[in-house]
Formats: C-alpha cells, sequence, structure tokens
C-alpha cells in the first residue's frame, strides 16, 4: 500500500462488495448522485435573464472575443438542485460533532452571516469616498481595539486574509524591524517540531532559515532548549501557544524573556488563541506578535477551506511596522494608505493585498464578540477547555495520551499506542468514526505524535452531545482490541462514497473535466 | 449565553468527572500571575436585538451601491448576484464545513471545487486552474514567486499599467523575499507604451512579466507578441485580469500564450464587501502544475470503482512540505469560489456573454456622452466596462463633489497613485449591468456642476 510522508496510508484499500441492495440510479434515497454541471449543462442554456445590449460602437477593437468558451449553464430549478444534492454529500458543523483538533470548529451563529449582509457592510466599495464609508472604519476599528484589549497588544494590522497571511505579515514586521536596527544580518527562525506546517514555510518563504526547536516528554519546549538554540544570527521564534499537543507551554514567559535577551522576537501562532481568550493574553506574556484567526476563535464560518481572516496583533516593538493601509480614528476615521500622512514613529512595511481586509469576517467575528461578551468569551474558553478534558478523562482508560495524563487545553491528544498489534491504524480508526456519524478528529498532526488523533470539540457541545461521543468513541476502541477489524479496514461503509484512491489521483492529476472524444477519434 | 449549551451542572459533573475542583485547575499550566483574575474591558454578552441595533447604527453611516448611481472599480465592481447563489451558499453543509480532508463526507466542496477549476480554466483559456487563493493580489504575488521556481530566476518585471495596489502587494513579497522588482511607471494615454516599455525592460536575467488587461486604466492588451518576447528570452508572461466579466468579450490571455494567468473573480457570485473576503483565480499550463501554489482538487475513483474527488498534489503543500513548500498558503477562499461557481453556472456561456456584452454596451453609451461634456477627455482608445477621463483640476475633488450630490463616481486615480502629479486630474469609472441610463444621466449632471 502506498503511504504518504507521514506514514499515512493513500491508496483506496481493498474494495468492498458493492451494496447488498442495488438500485438502478445508484441513487440511495436520499443521497443522490450527481453529474457534473459539463454533462448536464449546455452552453445554450442560462438560468439568468437579462434585457438585449444597447446599440453602441465596439471599443474592443480586435480583442473582441472569437472563439467560444464551451461553458455550460443550467436553468434555476436545475442549479438549486445540482447545488443541493452536492451540499448533502458534505459533513458539516450543523451536521454533527466536527472534532477537529486546531481548527476549532465551533457553531456559526446566523445572527453574523444576517449582519454581514447590511447592505451598509456588503454593499459597499472599497474605493468609495473615505467621506461615505464612516461607519465601516469604525466598525474596523472597533473591532482592532477589541483585539487588542483580548491579547493586551498595543497594534493590530487587520489586512491579512488567512492566518499563514497574518503569520507572513507578523514575520515581515519582525524583518522590518531588524533591518531598521541594523540587524538584518538575523536569518534563523527557530521554530518548534510541533509547530503547523505554516510556520516553516512562512519563514522560509521570505528568506529566513529555519532551526527545530525540541519538545521535552511532556509536550512542551523549554526555556533551556531554547537557550541553547539562540545563537546570535537568531531572529524570531515561531512558538504556537497553547501548542498544537493541546498543551500551555509553561515556560512561555521564560521563553520571551530569553528571546528577548538575545535581541530577537517572538511570534506565537494564534490557532489556539481559543483555549486562552479572557483568560490569558499573549501581550502579558512577552508575545511580539500573533496572528488570530477570526474564523476559528471568532465562528466567522470555515466555508469549506476558506475565507479566513488573519489580524496580527503587534507588541510596543513592532508596533511601528503595521502595513498599509490603517485606520486612524479622530475627527472622523480616517484611512492611511501609501502616500498618506504618518505620524511620527511609524514606518509600515509595505501591504499585504488589494484593498483594507477581510471585511465580511470583521462584521461576523464584531457580531460574536458583542453577542459574547468580556464574560461570554471567558466562558467560552471556559467550556472549551472543559470539554477537551472531559473528553480526554473520559478516554483515558482505553486509549493512550502521548504526554500523561495531565489537563489539557481546548484540544486533547492521543497517539496510537494503544491500537498497537489491532492491525487498525488512527486512519481507520478515523474512517469508522465517519461510519457513526462522526467527522474525523485530526490525524496524524502534530507530527510529534505517532498516529496522532487530536480532538477539539469547543465549547459549542452539549453535555449529552459528548456523552455519546464519547460512548462511540469508547465502542470503536474496544472493538479494535477485541480485533474486529473489519468494522475499520475499508470503512467508511455508509459514506457518499467509499475510500478515494490518493495515489491514482497523484499519479496522474486529472483536474479538470474534458469533453470526451468522440468515438471514432478515441478508437485512433 | 445563546451559544454555550453546558448548564452549571453539567459544568460540575464534568469536573467531577475529570477529577479537578475548580475550571482554572485546568489552567495550571498558565502562570499564575497571568491569569487574569477578572473579566477583559469590553461590554458584557447582548442578546440579538442589541447586537443588531449596534451594528446597524454603524451600516448606516455608509452609503451603500445600490442606493445612488455607482460607477467606482478600479479592481473591484458592482454586479448583480442573482438570490439563488446567496441562498446556495448558505446551506450549512457548505458553509459550515472545512477544508475536505475527508473526502468520503466532503464530495459536495471537492465536487464544486473540479468543476470550479475547469470553469476558471475554460474562461481564462488555460489548461489547469487551482481550487483559488485569497484575492486577485495576492494571486499575483504567488504567481511571481512561482515563475521564480520554474525559470530559477528572480527578477520580476511589473507593467506600469498594474493596479498600484497589486504592484505593492508584490513589490513587499519580492523585498522580503529578497527578489528583484523593476517596476514601471504608469501610462493612462498611451497604453501601447506600457507594453512597449515591459518589451524593452526583458534582459536575461528576467524570471517574468507581468501585465493587466484590461489594464487599471481600462485599456485592452494584444499580449500575443510580448507573450513570445518574453518567452524567447526564457521568462513567463504573468497576466491579469481584476475584472473577470470581461472575459466574456474579449480574448483570453491563454489564447494570447501567457504562462499563468491570475485574475480577481469578485465580480461573478461575490459582491463588494468593502474590499473582502474575495477570490482569487489563478490557472496556469499543465506542464507547471506541480510549481503551482494553492490547493488541487483531482479527480479519481472509490474503492468500489466510483468517481470521486479528492485534494491532490499535496506534496507540494506547507503542512507535507514544510520549509519547502511551493507558498505558505493553508486556507483557498472555498466559500465565495463557491459562489463563483454557481453564479457562473447560472450565466453559463450565453449569460455571461450577455453580461459582458450590456457592460461593454453600458461603458460605450457612458463614454458617448462624457465626450459631450466640455472639458472632459475619455483617455481610452479600447475599454471593456472602465475607462479613464482627464477632467479640469483636481480629479479628487470633482469626485468629492459629485459624492455631495449623490453620484459616486469613480475613483481618483490620485487614490491610487498618490505621488504622480501627472495623474491628479483622472478619474476611473467602470459602468456595469447595474447602471441604468438615469444613472447615467445623473453621472453627466453631477459632472458638469462640479467641474
Amino acid at each position: 500500500m502506498s503511504m504518504n510522508n507521514q506514514g499515512r496510508p493513500t491508496a483506496a484499500g481493498e474494495a468492498g462488495a458493492a451494496s447488498a441492495h442495488p438500485t438502478f440510479t445508484g441513487n440511495k434515497a436520499l443521497q443522490i448522485e450527481e453529474a457534473l454541471i459539463f454533462e448536464i449543462g449546455r452552453p445554450e442554456v442560462t438560468g439568468v435573464d437579462m434585457p438585449e445590449p444597447k446599440k453602441v460602437k465596439s471599443r474592443l477593437g480586435k480583442l473582441a472575443r472569437k472563439e467560444p468558451i464551451d461553458l455550460p449553464g443550467l436553468s434555476e430549478p436545475e442549479t438549486m438542485r445540482h447545488y443541493v444534492r452536492l451540499s448533502q454529500k458534505n459533513f458539516g458543523i450543523d451536521t454533527g460533532l466536527f472534532p477537529l483538533g486546531s481548527c476549532t470548529m465551533k457553531h456559526n451563529a446566523r445572527l453574523n452571516e444576517k449582519m454581514a449582509r447590511l447592505p451598509g457592510f456588503g454593499d459597499i466599495h472599497p474605493l468609495q469616498p473615505v467621506s461615505t464609508v464612516q461607519g465601516a472604519l469604525e466598525l474596523i476599528d472597533r473591532l482592532a481595539d477589541y483585539l487588542k484589549e483580548l491579547t493586551g497588544m498595543p497594534a493590530v494590522a487587520m489586512s491579512p486574509k488567512a492566518g499563514a497571511h497574518g503569520e507572513l505579515a507578523g514575520m515581515m514586521a519582525i524583518k522590518a524591524a531588524l533591518e531598521a536596527k541594523g540587524e538584518g544580518h538575523r536569518k534563523t527562525v527557530l521554530v518548534p517540531e510541533s509547530a503547523h506546517g505554516t510556520n516553516p514555510a512562512t519563514a522560509a518563504l521570505i528568506g529566513f532559515e529555519v532551526k527545530a526547536v525540541p519538545a521535552q516528554a511532556d509536550g512542551t519546549v523549554h526555556v533551556s532548549d531554547v537557550k541553547a538554540a539562540l545563537t546570535p544570527d537568531v531572529a524570531a521564534i515561531m512558538l504556537t501557544n497553547p501548542n498544537t499537543c493541546g498543551i500551555f507551554e509553561k515556560e512561555i514567559v521564560e521563553i520571551a524573556k530569553a528571546i528577548h535577551d538575545a535581541g530577537a522576537y517572538f511570534y506565537c501562532d494564534g490557532a489556539n488563541f481559543n483555549a486562552i481568550v479572557g483568560k490569558a493574553r499573549p501581550g502579558d506574556l512577552g508575545v511580539d506578535a500573533m496572528h488570530i484567526n477570526l474564523h476559528k476563535t471568532f465562528s466567522t464560518p470555515h466555508g469549506g477551506g476558506g475565507p479566513g481572516a488573519g489580524p496580527v496583533v503587534l507588541s510596543e516593538r513592532l508596533a511601528a511596522f503595521v502595513p498599509y493601509p490603517f485606520i486612524r480614528a479622530g475627527k472622523g476615521f480616517s484611512l492611511v494608505e501609501e502616500g498618506g500622512k504618518l505620524d511620527k514613529g511609524e514606518m509600515p512595511f509595505g501591504r499585504m493585498s488589494a484593498f483594507h481586509g477581510q471585511m465580511g469576517m470583521f462584521v461576523r467575528a464584531l457580531a460574536y464578540m458583542l453577542s459574547h461578551g468580556a464574560d461570554g468569551m471567558k466562558l467560552a474558553s471556559e467550556d472549551a477547555v472543559l470539554n477537551a478534558n472531559y473528553i480526554r478523562a473520559s478516554l483515558a482508560d482505553l486509549m493512550s495520551l502521548p504526554f500523561g495524563n495531565q489537563p489539557c487545553m481546548h484540544e486533547a491528544l492521543f497517539d496510537d499506542e494503544w491500537l498497537k498489534n489491532t492491525g487498525v491504524s488512527t486512519l481507520d480508526f478515523a474512517k469508522a468514526m465517519i461510519d457513526e456519524g462522526y467527522h474525523p478528529m485530526t490525524m496524524y498532526f502534530p507530527l510529534v505524535v505517532h498516529g496522532a488523533m487530536l480532538i477539539e470539540p469547543t465549547e459549542s457541545e452539549s453535555k449529552a452531545s459528548l456523552d455519546l461521543f464519547i460512548a462511540t468513541l469508547r465502542d470503536l476502541a474496544l472493538s479494535a482490541k477485541r480485533g474486529q477489524v473489519e468494522r475499520f479496514k475499508n470503512a467508511p461503509f455508509h459514506a457518499p462514497r467509499r475510500r478515494l484512491d490518493e495515489t491514482r489521483a497523484a499519479r496522474n492529476p486529472v483536474l479538470r473535466w474534458t469533453r470526451p472524444q468522440p468515438y471514432a477519434e478515441a478508437a485512433e | 449565553m445563546r451559544y454555550l449549551p453546558l448548564t452549571p451542572q453539567d459544568r460540575t459533573d464534568m469536573l467531577a468527572k475529570i477529577g479537578v475542583a475548580a475550571v482554572d485547575d485546568l489552567f495550571a499550566n498558565v502562570p499564575k500571575s497571568k491569569l487574569l483574575k477578572g473579566l477583559v474591558d469590553l461590554p458584557k454578552a447582548k442578546g440579538e436585538l442589541d447586537v443588531e441595533r449596534i451594528m446597524g447604527a454603524m451600516a448606516a453611516e455608509n452609503i451603500t451601491a445600490s442606493e445612488v448611481p455607482f460607477f467606482v472599480g478600479a479592481g473591484a465592481y458592482k454586479h448583480h448576484v442573482p438570490a439563488s447563489v446567496d441562498h446556495l451558499i448558505q446551506r450549512s453543509e457548505f458553509l459550515t464545513s472545512y477544508t475536505p480532508y475527508q473526502p468520503e463526507i466532503a464530495q459536495g466542496t471537492l465536487q464544486y471545487l473540479f468543476e470550479f477549476q475547469t470553469q476558471v480554466a475554460l474562461l481564462t483559456g488555460m489548461e489547469v486552474a487551482n481550487a483559488s487563493m485569497y484575492d486577485g493580489s495576492t494571486g499575483a504575488a504567488e504567481a511571481v514567486l512561482m515563475a521564480h521556481r520554474v525559470t530559477k530566476r528572480r527578477k520580476a518585471i511589473l507593467a506600469g499599467n498594474l493596479h498600484p495596489h497589486y504592484r505593492d502587494t508584490i513589490e513587499t513579497l519580492s523585498r522580503m523575499a529578497g527578489d528583484e522588482l523593476v517596476s514601471l511607471e504608469p501610462n493612462p494615454a498611451d497604453a501601447s507604451a506600457d507594453l512597449k516599455a515591459v518589451a524593452a525592460a526583458i534582459d536575461a536575467e528576467t524570471s517574468c512579466i507581468v501585465i493587466q488587461t484590461p489594464d487599471v486604466f481600462g485599456n485592452l492588451h494584444d499580449l500575443t507578441a510580448i507573450a513570445k518576447k518574453a518567452q524567447d528570452a526564457g521568462a513567463l508572461l504573468i497576466a491579469v485580469v481584476t475584472e473577470v466579466v470581461s472575459l466574456g468579450a474579449v480574448t483570453p490571455p491563454g489564447a494570447m500564450g501567457a504562462d499563468i494567468v491570475v485574475a480577481e473573480g469578485q465580480s461573478i457570485g461575490v459582491g463588494l464587501n468593502f474590499g473582502g473576503p474575495y477570490v482569487g483565480l489563478f490557472a496556469t499550463k499543465q506542464k507547471y502544475v506541480r510549481q503551482m501554489p494553492g490547493r488541487l482538487c483531482g479527480e479519481t475513483v472509490d474503492a468500489e470503482g466510483r468517481r470521486g474527488f479528492v485534494l491532490t498534489l499535496s506534496t507540494r503543500e506547507q503542512h507535507i512540505r514544510r520549509e519547502k513548500a511551493t507558498s505558505n498558503i493553508c486556507t483557498n477562499s472555498g466559500l465565495m469560489c463557491l459562489a463563483f461557481t454557481i453564479h457562473m453556472t447560472l450565466l453559463g456561456e450565453t449569460g455571461l456573454r450577455r453580461l459582458a456584452a450590456i457592460n461593454h454596451a453600458n461603458a460605450c453609451d457612458l463614454a458617448d456622452r462624457l465626450a459631450d461634456v466640455d472639458g472632459v477627455e475619455v483617455l481610452n482608445g479600447s475599454f471593456f466596462n472602465e475607462f479613464a477621463i482627464r477632467v479640469p483640476g483636481d480629479a479628487a475633488k470633482v469626485v468629492e463633489k459629485m459624492a455631495k450630490k449623490g453620484v459616486l463616481a469613480g475613483v481618483p486615480a490620485a487614490r491610487l497613485w498618490p505621488k504622480h502629479k501627472a495623474l491628479k486630474d483622472i478619474i476611473l469609472v467602470a459602468n456595469t449591468e447595474v447602471n441604468t441610463d438615469d444613472d447615467r444621466a445623473a453621472f453627466v449632471a453631477a459632472l458638469g456642476a462640479s467641474l
């Protein structure tokens, strides 16, 4: 069987028996097979009615399109049916418990959707006169203030479009600060082995060299290991806290001090901020820059993989380097863009993207914060941590905890030690969870743990929901230990698709539909 | 708290099961002095009604594109989005799902990504497309990095008529990455000069040239000759499109020899959203696919031999390759991608061509009307739905005056090129299917009264 370099099987496995009750269509009641739009649509069909264009003299010149595009269209009823059927092949938070570690799949409040669709936010243009968008600037400014208060940091760059983009902005601010001090020679960035892949990728993207820092047996980074790695060319450390093993870095204050004493900066990956909102502030811990995934901690919908938003908060030492554009509050709100008048000490390092950031996400995040309030956000973090620990405590006798049975933060990390000699892998276990109506946890991450299973229930789950989830996992675990491998090896059996052949997809990539050749041509 | 299901009794029972006395015992790793005692200094929780009042008050302070004659473009365009698009993207199974890492229960997302990739490839005239980028500008910066990987060179040349925000995004990343960049000067009045300047700048170190069409002033460019010139020098042509509706009416970059096409997809399905979230389209040639950034969805079969889709070629990506990845990007713009592909499916070829024709006709009509206004000059020889006008005096002041008269007239070039005095009298004016004859008459009247 093929494996990728995480040791995760990528082939489909043995063909299972086809359905015991075959149907003519291949459909299974509510699970309806749906062809591609290219197979059901026709270029001459459209689901949008528009008037005839005016008769004018064309200004397209010789660039008027000559060739057909071959884009299929569907009428509105066909369109609705196509996408509704596709939606029914997806698992979402509203479907069931979605314990994807490090992803914070919490409830997405529909009030926030409604607010983002107010025309005053959704139907305004980024380059309208600033005098006509004062309310939008006020909203961004207020969200910025809230983020600063929650993190204890004096500045924030709002424009980054996702977590990794926020990391990039933070590391650029660090680079700009080093260069401003004449210390551009610092080229090394320390990254623990447990870090998200985005951390080393971000550092490398802007020319830093990545040096790994080990984690100790308790799952945390020790200040002694950081000190040992702190050579004069170190620019920064990128540390996730709480870390990807679900543990709060207990030496974080000492690590921050060591980093600062060495003249370097402390970048904190804020992916796991949901554990500590209202409980502890990164600014108090010595962090210099931290991105905030509004789509995790502040519940803007993940949307099947974006859009995200990744504002990055900055300490006093980096506050001068906030990129363009930024908002200045005074008599009304002004937007400082390139060429705008800078106050003393402001040294924007450039621009992260066109326009001003993910406004749609800002609206949703602020609606979340207003709804929860200072009290609700603190309670949400406590419940998130409580829920994760409840799962940990309820499974600790059956499944193995790589760092011992110590309290975790908002996610509980198990390894596959307990599956040894069962013939069942982490992947098999995850796929069997699908049959039970759950989205699997994060698997094979963090890389420092063998066969990792990272479970993050979030604060959105009731105790009844957790109890059923725990009972299900216990049943599966006992089943694996009893050697009932058939429940796992070819699972899932009940999903819209059985295991998919990833090896085949990668070996001969088919990345788009192409019109089948007529029979005669194909035969040649 | 309406979003938190646990009751006080639940919490007590759960703490007992865990074996700790209080929730703060679970935060034992946090240094005692750093654990907040009270609440942060923010307002307390609010009901839906109160939140709506607060948000509604801020929303009411903005003038929306639908309530006035509206001609603002320059990289983001006001278009009509069919009602079914917004309904469908709010289906829970789309809205609240994650990146499709478990393909057996994410075929909905994966299939629309596959359809999206195909639509983007067809539209741009390219062989393959990815599952989207954050937006057009970040896509352009990623395209430059990709060209550096393909050519193993590190110098990019940016045409002067590239959107300045795109230029600045690329410049920031290039400077930070230590790459070389040549940014040319804008040429509003003589579009062909822009391409000539690019051609003259190409040398043996050039990795890529970046050219926008329609350019930021609205001019259309035939890229055929410059593509060949670049490729003869071993460089790639990156074509940027900020108004994707134009591809329903003009020759796509792929047909003119582009190696990479980057586009802002906001016009289809997404809406204005004050600048984000948007959706970046990214297409290239098959031979470069392994150097491409971003997620890719590919076709395969499941264990019963049925067609299905998975994320593929992930060995390019950061979660596998870490510091050797093609990009640090971890997300795409999933839901906006869905909005784009639904709207494009509704349009189909017939609808897209009609939409593009209406946009073009409306813009031509406004240009004709403006030709009759004293002192106003339309600068473009060619355009799609946006063009540049020269007005007597300070264009930013004219735009402000027109706004006071209830017309949002466009983007003064000074907003995008604050240091170019020669562009101070230029306004970029966009015209789409949403603009009526009355809107155009209002534009002409407000302009006449503001000069």
